[in-house]
């Protein structure tokens, strides 16, 4: 039973009570675990223990990697490479080389942001366990789930249907992996 | 004395009742999750309504004259446009310029109301991030078109080329370059990211009901969206960072349209008033655009619950707002052109007013000052189809702006001899208004295959979101 199965999946009907229901899986020390919710829920991070997101490093690695892009393309192509002369004034200035590096601060922020978000999540990963079970569609539509996996050191099924249902799951079911 | 105040001060107090002044409702009629599941869903998963060919049918047709206008250019030359000196700008940077606009409503929307944590925005900002989108695409036609052998458009960036001459990045026509691209495609990532949760419920819903193409499409694009809460935490901070930085992105954008026109020495261009203004009129023009696109939609899906009378009070403050910004810059533009003291520049306005164009100005001051002022009253904002009439005023308004800015400055240059009249060619009539064609393709698409509001946003704000329900538990 225990190579095959992912874990645990119980559902709840509204965020209060995912919300409570968390706090107490948080509490009783499981560290494999998720919920899945339609949108997301005001204050869940805390109630599930998850940090900060780090996406804000990956986005300002990309902002000055985007900005010394621009500035030195700028340095490199009209001052280096070809000086070209335009209207007897300087090959370079931070001045004028300033709007196109700006725009590229942003462009390279956002692709950073963005694959930074991916690269957190794991994503994109089109097989997963979870997504096999037929709680997701209620997940992603109206309903909030907890799963806990199997991998968890605390994991044991009878104890861990157990602990779902003391906090108000309902449904609960194991998932095959 | 002062104990007798203060002893009867409570027994006042305590008649005084505070105002209560409730937040507005953003989905009407208590709706559940599930209605809001369904109802989006299955506006794609429904049969396509008949009215959706025609529109369909006819968009494609209007967005032949763009193809066939443009074939003729490229095989002919960019001489069949109207341009000759002095006029060398006309109806194609007032048409780019003119679309530019338009998208900036969207980006408005999605990351300057999400940072302002304007919750209205979620039923709206789907639908114009894809006229964002859509507008840039339209836009970009006409720079490109223009530079004449458009097979060299790729020396607007800096690739290495036989001559070994890089471009002149003092141009602001190259910071255009950068800003036009970089808004595209920084609009069409944020976009995206916004769509990936909607994409994974459509790409189980398609899995139930059997329809395994579809839903391999969506799932791929979903990219194995699980909503799980260590997912969204991520998601939402990447959302939030976006936010952030589409914000100076969508100012900095209309900006450097600005300079463009105020980096010359044109009178009648060069104001430094530009930056503001344009930004201001785009916004101004978006949300015109915004309100002619999402009244339809509203009543032709019966979207009333998700897009309700608030939704459209709102919409119709912003271009009350920004419209009577734009009035401001028109005046502020004669005051400086007289307190100035610079005789060119004093002609180049007064003749904006009563010359060869003065038909154009007063149909922009009709549209853009005066149109926008019906909205301070709220009989006019309860009637959407007077809102949506005066938004069609409010788009042609903001076309013919940028046609008095352009035109009439250049018609009217610094040698009296070279003056001209500049009217546009049959060429040019067509590829301006096949774009709409363009746009409406590219709409009917979207509400076709795309789910029209993103249905995890507006989950997001609605009461059964919140776990603490109107008392806290912390």
């Amino acid at each position: 039973m225990a190579a095959s199965s992912h874990g645990v999946i119980a559902t709840f009907d509204t965020s209060a009570d995912i919300y409570h229901a968390a706090q107490k899986v948080r509490d009783a020390g499981y560290k494999f675990w998720d919920c899945i919710t339609p949108c997301p829920v005001h204050g869940l991070d805390g109630a599930m223990g998850v940090k900060r997101s780090k996406v804000p490093r990956f986005s300002l690695t990309g902002g000055i990697l985007g900005f010394t892009t621009g500035m030195s393309m700028i340095w490199f192509t009209g001052a280096y490479d070809y000086q070209l002369i335009v209207g007897g004034k300087p090959l370079f200035s931070p001045m004028f080389a300033f709007p196109v590096s700006y725009e590229l601060t942003i462009l390279l922020t956002a692709f950073f942001t963005i694959g930074g978000m991916f690269f957190l999540n794991g994503l994109p990963m089109h097989y997963h366990p979870v997504l096999k079970s037929d709680h997701i569609h209620a997940g992603l539509d109206d309903k909030f789930l907890i799963v806990i996996e199997a991998r968890d050191p605390q994991f044991d099924a009878a104890a861990t249907k157990a602990l779902l249902a003391e906090i108000g799951g309902k449904d609960i079911t194991e998932i095959e992996d | 004395m002062a104990h007798a105040e203060s002893a009867a001060a409570p027994a006042i107090l305590s008649e005084v009742k505070p105002a209560e002044l409730p937040r507005a409702t953003l989905v009407e009629n208590h709706r559940s999750f599930s209605w809001i599941t369904d109802k989006i869903c299955g506006i794609i998963e429904g049969k396509t309504p008949g009215w959706w060919w025609v529109c369909f049918a006819l968009a494609c047709f209007v967005a032949s004259w763009t193809v066939a206008g443009i074939t003729y250019l490229v095989a002919t030359g960019v001489g069949v446009w109207g341009h000759a000196n002095p006029v060398n700008w006309a109806w194609d940077i007032v048409n780019f310029v003119f679309w530019i606009g338009i998208g900036h409503a969207g980006t408005l929307i999605s990351a300057i109301l999400c940072l302002l944590r304007q919750k209205w925005r979620t039923s709206i900002n789907r639908a114009a991030e894809a006229m964002t989108i859509f507008a840039v695409v339209c836009a970009g036609i006409f720079p490109v078109f223009h530079v004449g052998r458009v097979w060299f458009a790729w020396y607007l960036f800096p690739i290495p080329n036989a001559n070994e001459i890089w471009q002149n990045f003092r141009s602001p026509l190259e910071w255009d370059v950068f800003a036009v691209s970089t808004y595209g495609t920084v609009s069409v990532l944020f976009w995206y990211v916004g769509l990936i949760p909607d994409l994974a419920i459509l790409r189980d819903r398609f899995f139930k009901a059997g329809n395994k193409v579809r839903s391999f499409l969506y799932g791929l694009f979903a990219m194995g969206w699980r909503g799980a809460n260590r997912h969204w935490s991520n998601y939402e901070m990447a959302y939030l960072v976006l936010a952030g930085i589409s914000t100076p992105l969508v100012l900095s954008v209309h900006t450097i349209v600005s300079f463009d026109f105020a980096v010359s020495l044109l009178p009648g261009w060069h104001t430094t008033i530009f930056p503001p203004y344009f930004v201001a009129g785009a916004i101004f023009s978006g949300f015109g655009m915004v309100l002619t696109l999402m009244l339809p939609l509203r009543a032709v899906f019966k979207l009333e619950d998700l897009i309700t009378q608030y939704h459209i009070d709102c919409m119709c403050k912003i271009t009350l707002a920004t419209g009577t910004i734009v009035g401001y810059a028109y005046g502020m533009e004669f005051f400086i052109a007289w307190y100035g003291a610079n005789p060119n520049e004093g002609f180049a306005f007064i003749n904006r007013a009563f010359g060869h164009y003065a038909w154009a100005y007063w149909i922009m001051i009709s549209c853009n000052v005066i149109t926008p002022q019906f909205f301070w009253f709220k009989a006019v904002r309860n009637n959407t189809a007077v809102v949506w009439v005066l938004s069609i005023f409010v788009n042609v308004g903001m076309w013919f702006e940028r046609f008095v800015i352009i035109v009439t400055s250049l018609a009217r240059d610094f040698l009296p001899s070279s003056w001209g009249y500049y009217s546009p060619s049959i060429v040019e009539i067509f590829t301006f208004f096949g774009t709409f064609g363009v746009f409406s393709v590219l709409f009917l698409l979207f509400i076709r295959f795309l789910p029209i509001m993103p249905m995890a946003e507006i989950k997001g704000v609605m009461p059964q979101a919140d776990p603490h329900a109107g008392h806290d538990h912390h």
